[in-house]
């Protein structure tokens, strides 16, 4: 049983970097721009399709397919931040979430004009074909690699974001956007930039699950509702809650698949009205 | 201005009194769905409009009128007691989380309204035993409506009767709101969306008044939720998925928040502009989002009151 459980953890650390990835972005983005981005996940979906199109489609080169696929979803967020989310940063909160949900509309029926309904899966690349043998089971070369990923994304937002430059520029402009603006940050600029940067980010976490999870027009809607109960567990805007929320609903999910799977859904949104209804700031929150 | 309101609305009575007779079944149906979204995002609109908290689990309580509904329809078909039922499911299950989510507001409200709105999808997804899982419950009967030994109309799908049911219950329902926000119980929660702490010292508990703000809410989406077994003898999870939640937050924005007929009249421009765009393509909710995109950024006030500031004035100078 325990040996069941270690490796049931692995599974789900490895479906948690797919969140955490996606956390990541939506949590920045409320944090600085104080946005809470319902179409995060659409971006997620469309780094998914973009890259099933390049690596799937047109047969390119696993790696290079990620990167164009950033490309191009980095470019869909310089248009939705200098269109449309820049002029929504000071009205009221229903409008800003119904302008995001009018994006999911808008992205979820443009991947099923574009690519058709149908949910598909495009072949492993060579290379991460493949099993190691942890506790007497087979467990695929791609996850370690996933878990990988996430860990290095971790640690390069957090070297990004407290060392360097750019990053304490971010920082100040979350804590006090007018006091930043006076001491000379190009503040609309910033925002383009952390925009589209979070918006890669989801485009990273869509991209990299094409090979193993499904392509299909739903996904953005499921992974955002799992995006924002990580963000509320660890905080909203809080990166390192972010992470931690991010491998605590993905293991929680991948025990419920075990253990209870009637109540595997159920249980993740209990944790995020628990944390919500008692430490709503979140639990790495001040 | 007012005597204009009030043949205007007389009027509109009258057509959808009248409307069975020179209309086919699809404009019945539709306009079927156009009082039960309405409904749905009238009590929505006491929240958000009139309490000035942004609830994003509505479909939760929706979802629990149609699933109480139809499990008593299943068990006994009776329309009245099904109808009953869903409303009081959704209230109840409203006012039990709400005595959790209304300590909150802001953003916080809004995220704890979808976690319990979710929780309900998850069972309504994943209970198989009771809520028929993915698949939910079907063959719910369009049961009559009776009385036991007073009367008994059948509801066949054939005849109109649904029809005047759903409307006559909706009209009622709509009255009774539109009396309770003139009421000193409606300018209480005005009060606490314009200034929650002058409402805090003139001694009114500020958390009881949100708290029946929210049942209430809840009771319309429970009716609303309730008309809907019949109408389609089936129910699926998706009507308690949060995305369906959006749906009255659209239509009231898009009719406007801080007007009582907003959230209708949002209905039902919802309803035709998803009727003309479904002709050309299939890709609506492309045009729509657009559209929802568009009034956000250029006019937040919403259709009635920019009926009523711009173009009335228009119609009045001549």
């Amino acid at each position: 049983m325990i040996e069941k459980l270690l490796f049931q953890t692995l599974i789900g650390l490895s479906f948690s970097m797919y969140l955490w990835l996606l956390a990541a972005g939506l949590t920045l983005v409320f944090g600085v721009l104080g946005v809470l981005n319902f179409a995060h996940g659409s971006l997620f979906m469309l780094g998914a399709y973009a890259t099933f199109t390049f690596y799937g489609k047109l047969g390119l080169n696993f790696w290079l397919s990620i990167f164009l696929s950033l490309l191009c979803v980095g470019g869909i967020g310089v248009i939705l931040e200098c269109l449309f989310f820049r002029r929504i940063y000071h009205i009221d909160l229903p409008y800003q979430l119904i302008l995001t949900f009018g994006f999911i509309l808008i992205f979820d029926d443009l991947v099923k004009m574009v690519w058709g309904g149908v949910a598909m899966i495009p072949p492993m690349p060579r290379f991460f074909e493949g099993n190691f043998n942890i506790l007497g089971r087979p467990f695929p070369y791609y996850n370690i690699f996933i878990i990988c990923a996430g860990i290095a994304v971790a640690l390069l937002l957090w070297l990004i974001l407290e060392k360097t430059w750019w990053g304490r520029m971010i920082r100040a402009s979350a804590s006090d956007r007018e006091m930043a603006s006076a001491i000379g940050i190009n503040i609309p600029l910033l925002f383009t930039n952390v925009f589209v940067f979070a918006a890669m980010l989801a485009a990273l976490g869509g991209a990299l699950g094409t090979p193993v999870r499904v392509v299909a027009p739903g996904i953005g809607t499921a992974m955002i509702i799992q995006a924002f109960v990580i963000t509320v567990i660890g905080g909203l805007g809080n990166l390192k809650g972010a992470f931690v929320g991010a491998i605590i609903v993905g293991i929680l999910t991948s025990y419920g698949i075990l253990l209870f799977p009637i109540f595997e859904l159920f249980i993740i949104f209990v944790v995020m009205a628990i944390v919500l209804m008692v430490k709503p700031q979140g639990l790495f929150g001040k | 201005m007012k005597r204009i309101k009030f043949f205007l609305l007389l009027a509109l009575i009258i057509f959808l009194f009248s409307l069975p007779a020179f209309s086919g079944k699809y404009i019945l149906y539709i306009t079927i769905h156009i009082l039960i979204l309405s409904v749905f995002a009238l009590g929505f609109n006491l929240l958000l409009g009139y309490t000035g908290l942004l609830s994003f689990g509505q479909a939760g309580f929706f979802a629990m009128g149609a699933y109480a509904c139809a499990k008593i329809l299943l068990i006994l078909p009776s329309l009245l007691l099904g109808t009953m039922t869903g409303m009081i499911a959704g209230a109840l299950a409203a006012f039990i989380l709400g005595f959790l989510c209304v300590r909150h507001t802001r953003i916080y409200f809004s995220m704890l309204t979808l976690s319990f709105g979710m929780m309900i999808y998850s069972l309504a997804w994943k209970w198989r035993e009771v809520t028929g899982g993915d698949d939910g419950l079907v063959g719910i009967p369009r049961a009559p409506l009776e009385i036991p030994g007073v009367f008994s109309i059948d509801m066949n799908p054939m005849g109109n009767y649904y029809y005047y049911y759903v409307l006559v219950i909706s009209l009622l329902a709509i009255y009774l709101l539109y009396r309770l926000i003139q009421s000193p119980f409606g300018l209480t929660l005005k009060g606490i969306r314009e200034s929650e702490n002058r409402v805090a010292y003139a001694g009114i508990s500020v958390r009881h008044y949100r708290l029946l703000s929210f049942t209430i809410a809840g009771l319309y989406a429970g009716l609303a939720g309730s008309f809907l077994p019949p109408l389609e003898n089936t129910v699926t999870p998706p009507i308690a998925h949060w995305t369906h939640s959006a749906e009255p937050v659209m239509v009231t924005l898009l009719g406007g928040i801080h007007t009582f007929s907003g959230p209708i009249v949002g209905s039902i421009v919802f309803y035709i502009i998803k009727d003309i765009i479904v002709r050309y393509t299939q890709y609506w909710l492309i045009w729509f989002g657009a559209i929802i995109v568009f009034l956000v950024l250029v006019f937040r006030g919403g259709i009635v009151i920019f009926l009523i500031e711009r173009i009335w004035p228009l119609i009045k100078w001549r």
